[in-house]
């Protein structure tokens, strides 16, 4: 089970003193059709990305807010993680990306008929963000124009 | 850290439009940052769709994540439990 207990002593230490950020107000779009009319996109913050594309930056103090794009029909085979956090176990999503990704059963959900269709492209983040006053400013309204200008009605987001 | 980044990637994408359901791996997190929909997993971190190569176990999750979607009566933030199926 998902706990603080599950992480180093250091990073423990930092999560118990942590300002999380409260989103206030809570914003809120209900569902304007049914799921199988919908368009799905897919949001992770595995720090996935495709072999042509720049890694994650570690570097960045507060953490690389940026995101990549991954082409909807891409094989998750081919996804890289670059995620910085050495707090958790990688092995699963090395073993299957749909694990953070869920691409394939994104897929198998259309051809189900339980969704409508799927994003041209969905999201990758690296969600080691400490910082997150660029992630808020920039990169996340960034990212959810793209996906409104792609016409996504509903977004699955998954965290690792 | 990456419960908060994906509640607050999802609290923009409403503001645009788009009605979003964020996975959760850590309760406390979903109840400080408040993401508008969360599931909350009792999984390890690193397996947030539950077990790798089995898609049924992953379809799971994303069955009761659509769900709370539809759930026409709910307001946010909407925080729910999920019950994996029994193997």
């Amino acid at each position: 089970m998902g706990s603080f207990d599950e992480f180093p002593l250091h990073y423990r230490t930092f999560l118990r003193a942590y300002p999380w950020r409260r989103i206030d107000p809570v914003p809120w779009t209900p569902l304007a059709k049914p799921l199988a009319e919908c368009r799905l996109a897919l949001v992770s913050s595995a720090g996935l990305v495709l072999p042509d594309q720049a890694p994650f930056d570690a570097s960045i103090r507060g953490g690389d807010p940026s995101f990549r794009r991954i082409p909807s029909d891409t094989d998750p085979t081919l996804l890289r993680d670059t995620h910085r956090s050495d707090a958790y176990d990688h092995a699963g999503i090395a073993r299957d990306a749909n694990l953070a990704l869920p691409l394939e059963r994104a897929r198998e959900l259309v051809a189900r008929g339980r969704i409508g269709s799927l994003a041209t492209r969905h999201l990758s983040f690296m969600g080691s963000i400490t910082a997150p006053g660029r992630l808020m400013r920039d990169s996340a309204p960034a990212a959810a124009a793209e996906l409104a200008a792609d016409a996504v009605d509903v977004a699955l987001l998954v965290p690792v | 850290m990456c419960n908060q980044a994906v509640g607050l990637v999802a609290a923009e994408l409403e503001r645009h439009g788009i009605a979003t359901v964020c996975l959760q791996l850590l309760r406390r997190v979903a109840e400080r940052v408040r993401p508008p929909r969360a599931l909350w997993l009792p999984f390890l971190h690193g397996f947030p769709l539950d077990t790798p190569g089995d898609p049924e176990r992953q379809h799971a999750v994303l069955e009761a994540a659509l769900q709370l979607v539809e759930r026409a009566d709910a307001r946010p933030p909407l925080l729910v439990d999920y019950e994996a199926p029994r193997a």
